[in-house]
């Protein structure tokens, strides 16, 4: 199937009175998702967004519950965000890390029913990269620019038009009712060549990384590799796969809600006990944490690399700490096993 | 509709007891609204939840009570920040939150038929009253071999449960060792640390367990006399407090290596916890 560049706006618009319509749309010099009230605000030539869509399912900020307490018990009130979404124009490293995060807010014992609730009710239309970042590495973590995990759709940007690629049920019922044009052969052909010359330049080898990161954890290389780092949390808020949040109050008197909020393993206080104990005390610690929980940790676990690729924990560094130097480094260097 | 677990279950607080003399630790008696409430809470020794003092957060305990106690929960809550602080301040009669039963359990199972050795300093005593309470139970008391519990605090007016462990004291069914840091007068427990106490006492760890709570010094120092008494690591029972937050592991802040204190633990053994890093 295809769609035409031209005929997109008004298929969005069509969309638009039946769900709600997500897309990456321009603010300053980048492009965030937001909601969208027509097509022509939808931008898809401008590669990644800033910031990931774990925010769409994920907020940064939200209410779990309300609360009304009196002496004879407490009248809560939780809200599921239930509404029909579509998430247009998401890229292949985003998607895949909703499939990551499906393991945390999923887990062997728990479920999160505001993540998932959002998850259930989503179509999530990907678009392919063309042309990757010099800071993409998505095909060294098991992924790919072209790649559907996680995706419903996905499409091909062949110059006028997008072949359209139907990978889910949910994303066959959306096609089928959007009622594309049939692709032809030469469309199908020009997706294949865009595929082909779509290069993620850079490779990171992690050949037996995880060997060093199981025995690796006294090693000396930790306390030279976090040296420029600030615990600024930057890189944790916008990767796509960090997930660690908070959880406060907001009351008066008797009335209130709780709430929770994006939270980072970049700060002190997140280990910190009452009792003024830290088992993360420095920077080594947590800096450690986050490679070891990306990279080991979450792999024991789920069986997956915790990281897509995609690159902004690069680009956003204000120190310019760089993920694939610092896996080179680590899995370079000599491990110990003892402390 | 799947349960949702950051919910908590409105509870009345009906007794806010001052438990040691030097009032920083209250013990707080939390009574169930409704049957259908305690039928949602099935707990066993060792778990934990998350309290809540409405207004101000939550913040999580150890589930004092057993499971042969119905009709309330009891927690032993220190008063260091926050949340604790507003609850020791709370009324009798106020409405409190509590999300749970949260986390594993000490393992009443594969303990059965053994001999146990519960160890505990300070006021980290408090599911380990639950454990003692659960095996005590007469219908029960006949799964489990001796046992005997070595208890520590600074002076006389820390200790917890100070009636309880005076009726231990007369019971057969339990080996009460009670000790003090200094002597003081009228004092007729021991005198010492918990490792020398320990010592003293020479548990035998022929078919036996350890399960030990307290400060980090104690359990460091600790550690070397069980395994002088030929407790291995397998036998050694341990239960952890890092910082919470969910206490369903996806907040992220609680992690031992790969595993979430509150959703893999609190209690490990100490074998388990060779394997992993000491980040706790
Ligand atoms: C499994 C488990 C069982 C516990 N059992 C007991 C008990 O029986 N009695 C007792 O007095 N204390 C216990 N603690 C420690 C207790 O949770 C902290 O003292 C308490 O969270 C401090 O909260 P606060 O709001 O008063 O302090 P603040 O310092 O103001 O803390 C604010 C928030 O930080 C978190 N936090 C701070 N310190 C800790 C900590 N050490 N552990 C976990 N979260 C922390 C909490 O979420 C809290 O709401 C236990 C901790 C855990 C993890
Ligand atoms: S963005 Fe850079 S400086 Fe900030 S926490 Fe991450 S690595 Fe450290
Ligand atoms: S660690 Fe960096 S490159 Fe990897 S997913 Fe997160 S932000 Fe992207
Ligand atoms: S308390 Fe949130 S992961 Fe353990």
């Amino acid at each position: 199937m295809i769609v035409s560049k031209k005929d997109l706006p008004n298929f969005l618009d069509k969309l638009i009175s039946e769900y709600q319509v997500f897309a990456p749309v321009r603010k300053d010099t980048f492009t965030v998702f937001k909601q969208i009230c027509s097509g022509k605000d939808a931008v898809l030539a401008a590669g990644n967004t800033k910031l990931p869509v774990k925010e769409l399912f994920f907020p940064q900020s939200e209410k779990l519950y309300s609360y009304s307490v009196t002496e004879a018990g407490a009248k809560l009130e939780a809200t599921l965000d239930d509404q029909q979404k579509i998430v247009f124009g998401v890229r292949p490293c985003d998607a895949k890390s909703l499939v990551l995060l499906d393991h945390v807010f999923n887990n062997d014992k728990y479920q999160d029913p505001y993540y998932l609730t959002r998850r259930e009710n989503t179509i999530l239309v990907g678009i392919g990269c063309n042309s990757p970042a010099s800071t993409c590495f998505c095909t060294s973590v098991n992924g790919g620019p072209f790649d559907t995990n996680g995706l419903d759709i996905l499409l091909v940007d062949t110059g006028d038009a997008y072949v359209v690629e139907v990978v889910s049920d949910k994303g066959k019922a959306l096609a089928e009712k959007a009622g594309f044009a049939a692709a032809s052969d030469a469309d199908q052909a020009a997706a294949a060549k865009a595929k082909e010359d779509a290069v993620v330049t850079c490779q990171v080898n992690l050949d037996g990384l995880k060997a060093k990161l199981d025995v690796n954890f006294y090693d000396p290389i930790w306390d030279k590799i976090h040296e420029k780092c600030l615990g600024c949390g930057a890189c944790t808020y916008l990767c796509p796969t960090c997930h660690c949040f908070d959880i406060v109050d907001d009351a008066v008197d008797c009335n209130g809600c709780r709430v929770r909020n994006w939270d980072s393993c970049a700060f002190p206080l997140f280990t910190l006990h009452g009792s003024g104990h830290n088992p993360r005390t420095s920077n080594k610690e947590r800096y450690r944490n986050r490679i070891m929980h990306k990279f080991k940790y979450f792999v024991d676990n789920n069986n997956e690399i915790a990281c897509v690729g995609c690159g902004r924990c690069i680009k956003n560094c204000p120190v310019n700490m760089d993920i694939r130097v610092v896996l080179e480094d680590v899995r370079g260097s000599e491990a110990r096993l003892d402390s | 509709m799947m349960k949702n677990p950051y919910l908590p279950l409105p509870m009345k607080l009906v007794k806010n007891f001052t438990e040691t003399e030097d009032k920083l630790i209250h013990t707080f008696t939390l009574q169930f609204l409704s049957e259908e409430d305690e039928k949602s809470f099935p707990y066993m020794p060792g778990q934990f939840a998350e309290v809540c003092v409405f207004g101000k957060g939550e913040a999580p305990f150890g589930i004092a009570s057993s499971p042969n106690e119905p009709g309330f929960l009891k927690f032993s809550v220190a008063k260091v920040g926050v949340v604790s602080t507003a609850l020791h301040m709370m009324e009798e009669g106020s409405t409190v939150g509590v999300r749970g039963p949260l986390g594993n359990y000490y393992p009443v199972e594969e303990l059965k038929g053994k001999n146990l050795v519960i160890i505990g300093g300070g006021f980290a005593f408090t599911t380990l009253r639950s454990l003692a309470t659960y095996m005590m139970d007469p219908v029960r008391r006949g799964d489990y071999g001796n046992l005997t519990v070595i208890y520590g605090a600074r002076n006389p007016g820390l200790l917890l449960y100070k009636e309880e462990l005076a009726a231990w004291e007369q019971n057969p069914d339990i080996n009460l060792i009670t000790t003090i840091d200094r002597a003081v007068d009228g004092w007729n427990g021991r005198v010492g640390f918990i490792p020398a106490v320990t010592e003293e006492v020479a548990p035998s760890s022929e078919n036996s367990y350890a399960i030990i709570c307290g400060p980090p010094v104690m359990i460091k120092f600790t550690m070397p006399v069980l395994e002088k008494l030929g407790f291995p690591p397998e036998r050694i029972i341990m239960s952890l407090e890092n910082r919470m937050k969910c206490g369903i592991g996806m907040c992220g802040r609680c992690n031992v290596g790969g595993k979430y204190v509150c959703k893999d633990g609190p209690v490990f053994t100490r074998a388990q916890l060779n394997e992993l890093p000491n980040e706790y």
